[in-house]
């Protein structure tokens, strides 16, 4: 507490300069969403005109609508996946060959991301799949599992193995052990694996690009193509929505881990 | 099924269960063996322990004394040989399937759960009624008194507390054996104390039968019944505190379970029921016949600190006979005042150096011999163990 409150001017500068860094370009991009002008970087006033004209544009509505879905499902279906590795890898007997599946899983961390989008994209036609919702939800998925399954990974790691040998001391079988106290202790991974997962979907372009159909343009795609005709102050509205939803989730997951991490606290009287 | 309680109550646990006739132990264990890799962890132990008895197993680090304990609980399968709890072997069921529960080293509390949660998690996989699991929840606050707590997390509470909700949720399913992994290592000296006498006390109340793993002897004197010494996988002597330290049967043991010196055998000859033996660094002692036969091999003497007696002349023998009284002049090397006694170090004319660890007895006593004084160290033929090596 003291030390916060004793910051030297040093440490306030670099502070400022490091937030300035990282946030004076969305401050602007946020501010010049709500100009009136139709010139990007001509200041005409205050105005909602943008937002409006977003709201109206059926083609990006769609785009924004269909990144949300993707991003939902592939999160989810990564989340499921990557918790499953991770338990296998860090809970299972030693099985002949499990560094080298450890390591197979978290290639694609390291993988460019237009090897993984055209190698998807080769199997797709390969198996003459119809390009759409589902093979970017794939793709996404198979980029995303790996995130969740080194966030999972690293709790389990950091969990103590008696815990579970104590619930099957008290009568559990190694299942129920694991649904009755491993769980709820890496839940908190699982929630920030999701997460996680959810932002690389919604923001990746270069693998959507590869493995989506005619009709079914994800958000950043939409976006890079109309940039590619020129910055309308639309898309800066768009951004800022984008930002806005982001900041929401991570105020809701801090507030709850904050709130899960206090219940303990509050059920005692002291 | 496998979750159903078993039966032991407080009463029946005293007589091991109705099934167990008379003079059959609870446990018995007959030759297991468990090998990681190319390492034997535990090789062929035999023992039997009995229903009410607080049994310690004591060895050091890597011993193999954990990993018994851990095939008692289910969690390592033996490699060869049978566990029989009340006569069935139980060698390869699993943890949730024995009516045996464990106290864990670190407590293993789960940190999500209050003291109450903890304390029933085992009831309800019992399948116990509500109504019943409140009862026992609250009987087993009540037993650790742990009043007023119920609702903390394992966090909120200190390790004294903490070591508390580990033993009532070991106990609440009322286990015909409980096991005990370094219960106390983690608590201070202090603490460490009055929860070894709780510790007995609970023991002897609930008529149950408890078995501790500890590398600290004086803990396992302390508190147990019986004491199992491990070495490199082995039972090296299973007796009780008392025999253990005045009856060890290894050089070994001797060295591990307190103080002792130890002279090497030179000749020996015999002399109706003692033994002179001659050593290089305490010259010729006199120890009374062992009560097992000694074989060829070489031999050592070994006495126990607190029996040698310190004096400024030699003693006047009361035995009759000068032989009958060992007398060995030194002069004080080393003194180590430790509140109750001190122990002094004598540099013996013959060579050797010899512990005496001497009572203190009286206040004014100050300074009872100084540094380099000539002293006489002496002891009785009873009072020495003759060991082989």
């Amino acid at each position: 507490m003291r030390k916060v409150s004793r910051l030297s001017h040093f440490n306030i500068a670099s502070l400022a300069l490091g937030l300035a860094f990282l946030y004076l370009p969305i401050l602007i991009l946020v501010i010049y969403s709500f100009n009136a002008s139709r010139l990007v970087t001509v200041w005409g006033g205050w105005s909602l005109r943008w937002y409006h004209e977003f709201f109206n544009d059926r083609a990006m509505i769609e785009a924004a609508w269909m990144s949300l879905r993707v991003a939902v499902s592939s999160a989810t279906i990564a989340t499921l996946l990557g918790t499953l590795a991770a338990v296998a890898l860090s809970r299972g007997e030693r099985f002949r060959g499990r560094t080298l599946f450890s390591g197979m899983l978290y290639a694609p961390l390291v993988m460019p991301e237009v090897i993984t989008g055209l190698s998807l994209l080769l199997l797709f036609v390969a198996l003459n799949a119809e390009r759409g919702f589902w093979t970017v939800t794939i793709a996404h998925t198979t980029l995303t599992m790996c995130f969740v399954a080194v966030v999972v990974q690293s709790r389990l790691g950091s969990l103590d193995r008696s815990l579970e040998e104590a619930a099957m001391d008290l009568g559990c079988n190694p299942v129920r052990a694991f649904v009755a106290v491993t769980l709820p202790l890496i839940a908190p991974a699982i929630v920030a694996g999701w997460m996680l997962a959810f932002t690389l979907s919604l923001d990746d372009l270069v693998i959507a690009s590869f493995t989506t159909g005619p009709g079914s343009a994800t958000l950043p795609i939409r976006i890079y193509s109309e940039v590619r005709l020129g910055v309308k102050p639309e898309i800066n509205a768009i951004c800022t929505l984008v930002i806005a939803l982001i900041a929401v989730v991570i105020v809701i997951a801090s507030l709850a881990s904050k709130l899960s991490s206090s219940q303990g606290e509050s059920a005692a009287p002291l | 099924m496998t979750d159903e309680l078993p039966r032991t109550d407080a009463a029946a646990g005293a007589a091991g269960g109705d099934a167990l006739p008379a003079g059959q132990p609870l446990l018995r264990i007959e030759g297991v063996a468990k090998s990681f890799g190319t390492f034997r962890a535990v090789d062929g132990v035999s023992l039997d322990i009995k229903a009410g008895e607080f049994f310690a197993l004591l060895g050091p680090s890597g011993c193999g004394k954990t990993t018994l304990l851990r095939m008692l609980a289910g969690f390592e399968a033996p490699d060869e040989g049978r566990i029989l709890l009340g006569g069935k072997d139980i060698a390869q069921a699993l943890p949730h399937e024995r009516p045996i529960n464990m106290m864990f080293q670190n407590y293993a509390l789960f940190p999500h759960l209050s003291v109450r949660d903890n304390i029933a998690f085992g009831l309800k996989r019992a399948g116990l009624a509500r109504g019943d699991i409140a009862a026992r929840v609250a009987e087993m606050v009540a037993l650790v008194k742990l009043e007023g707590l119920e609702k903390r997390k394992p966090d909120q509470l200190s390790g004294g507390q903490r070591q508390r909700v580990a033993l009532a949720r070991a106990l609440a399913r009322r286990p015909q054996l409980l096991l005990l992994d370094e219960p106390l290592a983690a608590l201070d000296k202090k603490l460490r104390e009055s929860t070894q006498g709780e510790l007995m006390e609970l023991q002897r109340r609930l008529g149950m039968t408890f078995i501790i793993v500890t590398h600290d002897q004086e803990e396992a004197m302390t508190m147990a019944s019986r004491i199992g010494v491990m070495k490199a996988g082995r039972l090296a002597q299973v007796a009780s505190p008392r025999e253990l330290y005045e009856a060890p049967r290894s050089r070994w043991i001797a060295e591990f379970v307190g103080d002792i010196n130890l002279f090497d055998a030179e000749s020996r000859l015999r002399d109706g029921h003692r033994l002179v033996i001659g050593t290089r660094d305490a010259g010729t002692l006199v120890v009374a016949e062992p009560r097992e036969a000694v074989g060829a091999g070489k031999l050592s003497v070994a006495i126990r600190p607190e029996k040698v007696k310190l004096s400024r002349r030699a003693p006047v023998s009361e035995a009759g006979r000068e032989t009958a009284i060992n007398s060995l002049d030194g002069v004080v090397a080393d003194i180590c005042y430790l509140g109750g006694t001190t122990t002094y170090k004598v540099k013996l004319d013959s060579g050797g150096i010899l512990q005496a660890s001497v009572p203190n007895s009286a206040r004014l006593d100050v300074d009872a011999y100084s540094l380099n004084q000539h002293v006489v160290a002496w002891f009785t033929p009873d009072d020495c163990v003759v060991l082989s090596s």
